[in-house]
């Protein structure tokens, strides 16, 4: 799978799901259907091209569209 | 007179011990006096704004802070804990307080030249206030604003040569025992296996792909001073493959009185003169001493490595030569659903470098848990999970004894049909010549 196939797979599944707006590593890897390693790779590449966004708990990290969610808002970060 | 009345907090500075709230109040009232000319470029009265809160939160007895975020500084997903006040009116000091974590140095050494540029860079850039150290080894600086992150970073970076430690979904900062540099017990070099890995394992530091904290930790000996047996995911214990060496003559000095056992640990009142019976032999978990003609034996096949002996009498008892580690996977020391020692998994593996053999299993491990591990679910809860010998099978380890926890633990073996000579299937005509109905 090419980067750019990879993006929009990522893009239209996060963007399908209404309800939620940060997912676990694992369920991009599922979208992607890639083993986890793999994924990694392209994963990474989504946030460096600010694609994706990191959230992290401190104890859990999750990913999210850039921008998607309340969170930005809530914390003035926008 | 102090920015919130504290009463509750200040009950606290009451006790025998010293108090974190007295800590708060100097560095608040150091900060307010700036005698240093620091041009602060997070709100002067955090520390104040900080006890507000916490007395806050205490009247309440709920907490007041705000868990996560999406902060870190670029290409990082951890080492950035995002903490945020929920009554940021009340307390704007504290309305950002995220947490950056330092990878610190392997076996925490430092120079007093590297502790005041760290604490000049927070003082300039935090708080004031950082954590020596967090639990799982880090430099933990606590309390800066969002804008601060990629300043602090730069320096760290770039000025001290340091990096961020890891948080969330990562691999954690590695941490070390102080191992060869000072301990005549450490059996391999902590420092420089920990070293290495950190940097080998860049990308898992600093990348979150886990389903969730994965945490190395390197004991030079049995004693264990990281308790990485307790808390690691996968634990290196250094051990030794040969015999405990004996000096004879040093014994005899111990038992006679001539050299303090435990290193003179012990001398602070008098416990009598020393005996090697009451207070080795027979302490030994496997009862594999005794005394012969004024000599001491050891059946060496039959120690665990607890190291009782060697510590009481470090100078007639010493580690064999034939070192390397043992490597045990799965602790975790969690507040909910319990804390679980680790599982031996590789007996014994020799520790040099590259240490190509150790990476192998490491990632071996990797392979399996990143593809059949729940979300937030660590090692040691999916090795319960699915077993230890799915474990083996996945890390291509073959079964030995050591792996046994105790004997008949479990009466029911399951063999695989490739195990079984002939498979499953069975010809029922052969059998019957035998067998009646």
């Amino acid at each position: 799978m090419d980067y750019e196939e990879a993006k929009e797979k990522i893009v239209a599944g996060l963007t399908k799901k209404k309800s939620k707006s940060k997912f676990y590593f694992n369920d991009l890897a599922k979208i992607l259907d890639l083993k986890p390693r793999v994924a990694k790779k392209l994963i990474n590449q989504m946030v460096t091209e600010e694609v994706l966004e990191y959230w992290s708990s401190g104890s859990t990290s999750l990913y999210g569209l850039k921008g998607a969610g309340k969170q930005a808002h809530a914390e003035h970060e926008d | 007179m102090a920015k919130h009345e504290t009463p509750l907090l200040d009950q606290l500075e009451s006790g025998p011990w010293p108090s974190f709230v007295s800590d708060l109040k100097q560095e608040a009232e150091s900060r307010a006096k700036n005698e240093k000319g620091i041009e602060y470029q997070i709100p002067v009265d955090v520390c104040e704004d900080l006890l507000g809160v916490l007395e806050l939160s205490f009247k309440h007895g709920r907490t007041h802070w705000k868990h996560g975020g999406i902060v870190g500084v670029f290409g990082y997903g951890g080492g950035v804990i995002g903490r945020y006040c929920d009554q940021p009116q009340m307390f704007p000091g504290v309305a950002h307080f995220h947490t950056m974590r330092v990878n610190q140095p392997a076996g925490k050494f430092y120079t007093t030249e590297y502790l005041r540029n760290i604490c000049d860079l927070w003082d300039l850039r935090g708080s004031g206030i950082t954590n020596m150290h967090g639990s799982t080894g880090d430099i933990i600086l606590l309390g800066t604003t969002t804008p601060q992150l990629e300043e602090i970073f730069f320096e760290l970076t770039h000025t001290y040569n340091q990096d961020l430690g890891g948080s969330g979904s990562n691999l954690r900062t590695p941490s070390d025992c102080v191992g060869q540099a000072r301990c005549e017990w450490a059996c391999y070099d902590t420092q420089a296996i920990c070293h290495d890995l950190t940097v080998e394992y860049q990308d898992e530091l600093h990348r979150p792909a886990f389903p969730y904290k994965f945490k190395f930790k390197f004991d030079g000996c049995p004693n264990c001073c990281v308790a990485s047996i307790a808390r690691a995911d996968i634990s290196f214990v250094g051990t030794w493959r040969d015999d405990i060496k004996i000096d004879q003559e040093a014994v005899a000095a111990y038992v006679g009185g001539e050299l303090p056992s435990n290193g003179g640990s012990h001398a602070g009142r008098d416990w009598g003169p020393f005996d090697i019976q009451k207070e080795v032999i027979d302490l030994c978990p496997t009862e594999c001493m005794w005394l012969e003609d004024g000599k001491l034996m050891i059946d060496n096949r039959e120690c665990t490595r607890c190291m009782h002996c060697i510590n009481v009498m470090p100078r007639a008892l010493r580690i064999g030569d034939d070192r390397g580690c043992s490597m045990l996977v799965g602790a975790k020391a969690p507040i909910l659903d319990g804390a679980q020692m680790g599982s031996l998994l590789v007996p014994f593996i020799k520790v040099e470098e590259p240490y190509d053999e150790i990476k192998e299993v490491i990632e071996s491990i990797w392979d399996y848990w990143m593809e059949e591990g729940k979300n937030r679910e660590r090692l040691g809860e999916l090795m319960k999970r699915q077993g230890f010998q799915k474990l083996l099978e996945m890390t291509n380890i073959k079964a030995v004894p050591q792996h046994v926890q105790e004997p008949r633990h479990n009466p029911y073996i399951f063999w695989k049909e490739d195990e079984v000579e002939g498979g499953f299937q069975r010809d029922v005509n052969e059998f019957r010549k035998h067998h009646q109905r």
